[in-house]
């Protein structure tokens, strides 16, 4: 099979701008490349044109593997949504992690007592960047019912949350309206300019 | 044998203990000096060789001040003793971790939470809190919302916002609106 490159016949000199993605000599070409690519009969129809930040977005909303950091009784509620008749493999996020370095969204579900609360922080930092966290529940948001010397007065305080679950527990239902209300903020992020934002990925 | 008669054999033995019944539930009262002479007559020659539990309790304001709280059972036959013993401040209990080895975690969290130390036990360190915290958080004059600790790289407290508490219930009161627990 020939590649588009090799058919398109070659322009003036003149004319010649480096095209660093699709490797092509000249805009010319590269129009001409992708106007053969989207009439080619082989691979009709498996074109979509869309913006990267569109792609990448779609990508990543619907795989967040979550990393289960379940502390109480919300760990419960969590376990029912990922079982079979709540079933979060439904929205992409049935992949619960147990490490960090494979994780996407921390769930921290129940009450975080300050024992606990520089571990998370320690989980939390070991997660790969882009990551996100839900706080679920009533204790993780806010420290609960519990007003005490042991209690810390919601994860806020350690890392930053994306979406904030009431309940006492939450019903299953309540944590997959947080699922979708994360995927509806992952989908308005501005995924390539933060990714040059990013120090690491800029220099 | 019943908790009656084990009551009545460590009343026998400790002239000056004393015993009290309550609803069919057995108590000794005996001298911090006693006790582990008293804890280890009780699983020799009585046989009451599992420790339930292990509390303490803070009568701030009376002296001595606290009270050392152990039940006393048998396996075979649910006979069930509870021995008590008045605890003043900043005086070490004998442990009873190398008759029950269950007393071990028991005595950790007593020592952690009210500051009550145990002589000859074999790791007294903290189990609930992390080792450095200043407080003894059970004891009444630490607030229930906390106290601000600092421990760099270890963990740190705050206090809590109490919101308009504590909430109080009010038991006896004439209605249940009156009852139900609110801010006093």
């Amino acid at each position: 099979m020939t590649t588009p490159a090799n058919i398109i016949p070659p322009v003036d000199v003149k004319d010649q701008v480096a095209d660093p993605i699709l490797g092509l000599d000249s805009p010319e070409a590269a129009r001409m490349a992708l106007a053969h690519a989207s009439y080619d009969s082989k691979v009709e129809g498996n074109i979509v044109f869309t913006r990267v930040d569109a792609a990448i977005n779609w990508m990543r909303k619907n795989s967040l593997w979550p990393m289960p950091m379940g502390l109480a009784c919300c760990a419960i509620e969590l376990m029912a949504t990922a079982s079979s008749r709540f079933d979060i493999s439904r929205f992409g996020s049935e992949v619960m992690r147990f490490s960090p370095r494979q994780s996407d969204v921390m769930i921290v579900a129940g009450t975080v007592t300050y024992k606990m609360a520089l571990a998370v922080k320690r989980v939390w930092d070991q997660m790969p960047d882009p990551k996100w966290c839900i706080a679920m529940g009533a204790c993780a948001s806010s420290g609960g019912m519990y007003r005490s010397y042991a209690v810390l007065q919601g994860i806020d305080q350690l890392l930053p949350v994306d979406v904030y679950i009431s309940g006492c527990p939450p019903r299953p239902e309540a944590l997959i309206e947080g699922l979708m209300k994360l995927q509806r903020k992952i989908d308005g992020e501005e995924s390539v300019r933060d990714l040059k934002a990013d120090p690491a990925v800029a220099k | 044998m019943n908790a009656q008669e084990v009551a009545q054999q460590v009343l026998e033995k400790f002239p000056s203990s004393t015993s009290h019944e309550f609803r069919a539930e057995h108590t000794v009262t005996v001298a911090l000096d006693d006790l582990r002479s008293v804890m280890e007559f009780c699983f020799k020659e009585l046989g009451l060789n599992f420790l339930i539990d292990i509390s303490s309790v803070d009568n701030m304001g009376s002296e001595p001040r606290f009270d050392m709280v152990y039940e006393l059972a048998t396996l075979n036959d649910s006979v069930h003793l509870r021995v008590k013993a008045a605890v003043a401040d900043a005086v070490e209990v004998p442990t009873v971790s190398d008759i029950w080895a269950t007393a071990d975690w028991h005595e950790r969290e007593i020592y952690d939470m009210m500051g009550i130390k145990f002589a000859g036990h074999p790791d007294l360190r903290r189990i609930l809190m992390w080792e450095g915290y200043p407080y003894f958080p059970l004891r009444k004059e630490f607030p229930l919302a906390g106290k601000p600790s600092e421990m760099p790289d270890v963990a740190s407290t705050g206090v809590a916002p109490m919101e308009g508490g504590p909430f109080v219930t009010s038991a006896g009161a004439d209605s249940r609106e009156k009852a139900e627990p609110r801010a006093r």
